[in-house]
């Protein structure tokens, strides 16, 4: 499966450019997207992804080797991992599509799947546990399938040793789970993993200098031709604002009328 | 007369030959989750959609010898199964991914299984998508609703878009299930055949090592018909207590959080609401304290009756909520346990 302990950890993190959380998003005419013409930014879970990688050699500075952090979609994509590269990874790989290409998880996890192999000594993925914009939270399970690599998802908290062990908290329905296992490894990151920082202007500067490798699917040889067809996108149904009460006790009047209480 | 009876037989004999194709075709599997023995309630709801696809619908339980034994009293009743399958060993004791998914990839093909259903829970997000990349498919997740065999429906951009999507390539369609989306199937008239499943080894080095559940007399927060959450505006883990408890016990609610309210450490992240906590649809969500960001409201805009207590009259969540109160909390939560605890 994989050669040896790790010494030294060479960190793959993928990033994802997507609809900024904030934005209140739109359906396009022809009902078949969203108005992607407003503000991007990277996935919050990826932010967090970035981070914990970022702290691991702050923290341990002998164990990580290195930080490569990889972005799959179009030409604006490189913003978001010039962001990886200002947050402190060292080079990054974009794997350029045309824009509004839908690259689905699978096809994501397929080709970090390439680009672990080509690499030969990655030994920890890091991931968001989901992008915000699909909701899917299936690209770090399915890469973890399709490289019989051990996962750690929805990782709280995360500690590697030099021995290459790895202890994950991780958040499950009703509380915490703690686990145990060794590198190479998938991790994804929940919320509380950490709380990203923000790229100084020196390190903007100092990231643009860093090394993109730009590659497209074919280089990867992969085609990244959807398996599943959008038959539409619409709006959810409109919840309309019941209006107002002035007191406790008329509150009160509208649960007994709905008969809740 | 010899011409039309022959007719009516040959249409016949293809009509119930294309019934026979499809039932061929569709044979579900359900992901009968449990722990300690005891089935997640969440599963019955990916029974009553597996029965939406048509065709034969199977469950299988996994786990411990003793955990298997224990679920199996009370699933073999779960009306709509046909027959459950059974894996029983000590590896399979906590859900471990690596080792479950190694049997649910064998299981599929030799039983010609075409759909595998599960609910959307911390268990189904993390043991599908590995079993997705196992087999090659795609990874069908969240779904509210289905047509046929190949046609989903699912929320995106947290919930601010429906995406409808057909799955025509992938041979086993892999999805999770939006608990609240779908009615629970009934736990009684099914009479399923067990059938046991041998383990299937793993090479994983992936150990439990503990677990901390935060123990609860109130109701479930996934399964809650109520729930009162707090927000920011609750101020501290203490008057998030003293404030929200009492309601939540007039209510006989569970206790739900927005994410500021857990990130400021009043209250436990189990406890959160939204997309990237619990997706909540009871019969009455009761937001105190809380602004309405699209992240919460995500988790809780599907409940049938929504009420905010909110100073702030021009909170986002007041655009949403059936029935607002415009009140400092402190003052409006206790004057509205006194109203309710005199109704009783």
């Amino acid at each position: 499966m994989h050669p040896s302990r790790p010494s030294l950890v060479h960190i793959l993190v993928p990033v994802k450019r997507a609809i900024d959380y904030a934005v209140k998003i739109r359906i396009a005419p022809g009902n078949k997207g969203v108005d992607t013409s407003v503000k991007h930014s990277m996935n919050p879970f990826d932010e967090i992804a970035v981070e914990e990688a970022v702290r691991m050699r702050e923290k341990q500075g002998k164990l990580v080797e290195s930080i490569t952090a990889v972005s799959i979609g179009p030409p604006k994509a490189v913003d978001t991992i010039r962001t990886a590269l200002a947050m402190g990874a060292d080079s990054g790989i974009h794997i350029t599509v045309p824009e509004g290409t839908v690259v689905e998880p699978l096809a994501v996890a397929q080709a970090i799947k390439k680009l672990i192999e080509r690499s030969g000594n990655t030994d920890l993925v890091i991931l968001g546990k989901q992008a915000i914009d699909d909701d899917t939270g299936a690209t770090g399970g399915m890469l973890a399938g399709l490289t019989g690599w051990s996962q750690a998802a929805f990782a709280s908290k995360l500690g590697v040793s030099e021995d290459g062990k790895v202890e994950v908290t991780r958040e499950i329905d009703g509380g915490l789970e703690k686990i145990e296992s060794k590198l190479p490894l998938i991790l994804t990151t929940d919320l509380r993993l950490n709380e990203p920082r923000y790229a100084s202007l020196p390190n903007i500067m100092k990231a643009k200098k860093k090394k993109i490798e730009t590659l497209k699917p074919e280089d990867l040889g992969l085609d990244f031709t959807p398996r599943l067809e959008t038959i539409s996108v619409s709006a959810p149904a409109e919840r309309q604002g019941g209006g107002k009460v002035e007191t406790v006790a008329e509150l009160v009047s509208k649960l007994k009328e709905a008969g809740v209480i | 007369m010899l011409f039309r009876s022959a007719a009516r037989t040959s249409r016949i004999a293809s009509s119930s030959l294309s019934t026979l194709s499809q039932r061929r075709l569709a044979s579900s599997l359900v992901f009968l989750e449990q722990k300690g023995g005891k089935l997640n309630d969440g599963s019955l709801t990916a029974v009553t959609a597996a029965q939406q696809v048509g065709g034969d619908v199977a469950g299988i339980v996994i786990g411990s010898k003793a955990d298997v034994d224990g679920v199996l009293a009370q699933v073999k009743s779960i009306n709509g199964l046909s027959k459950i399958y059974a894996a029983a060993d000590e590896a399979y004791a906590n859900g471990i991914a690596e080792n479950v998914t190694p049997l649910l990839a064998s299981v599929i093909p030799s039983k010609s299984i075409t759909h595998l259903f599960g609910a959307h829970s911390a268990a189904g997000k993390n043991i599908f998508p590995r079993l997705a990349g196992a087999l090659d498919v795609s990874m069908i997740s969240d779904i509210v609703a289905l047509e046929g065999e190949d046609t989903f429906t699912r929320p995106i951009y947290a919930g601010n878009a429906i995406l409808k999507l057909k799955s025509s390539k992938d041979a086993v369609k892999i999805v999770t299930v939006r608990t609240t989306a779908f009615s629970k199937a009934s736990t009684e008239g099914g009479s399923a055949a067990v059938e046991e499943v041998a383990p299937v080894a793993s090479d994983s080095n992936t150990k439990f090592v503990s677990e901390e559940i935060v123990v609860s007399s109130r109701p479930d927060l996934g399964s809650a018909s109520k729930v009162v959450s707090g927000g920011r505006a609750l101020k501290s883990k203490e008057s998030f207590e003293s404030v929200l408890d009492p309601l939540a016990d007039a209510l006989g609610a569970a206790v739900g959080a927005s994410r500021a309210a857990v990130d400021a450490g009043y209250a436990d992240n189990s406890l959160q609401v939204g997309q990237t906590g619990k997706v909540v649809a009871p019969e009455l969500y009761v937001a105190v304290g809380i602004s309405g960001a699209i992240q919460h409201l995500a988790g809780m805009k599907e409940s049938k009756l929504i009420v905010a207590i909110n100073k702030d009259a021009d909170a986002p969540i007041f655009q949403i909520a059936d029935v607002g109160l415009v009140a400092d909390l402190f003052d409006a939560v206790p004057e509205l346990v006194k109203e309710l605890e005199a109704q009783k």
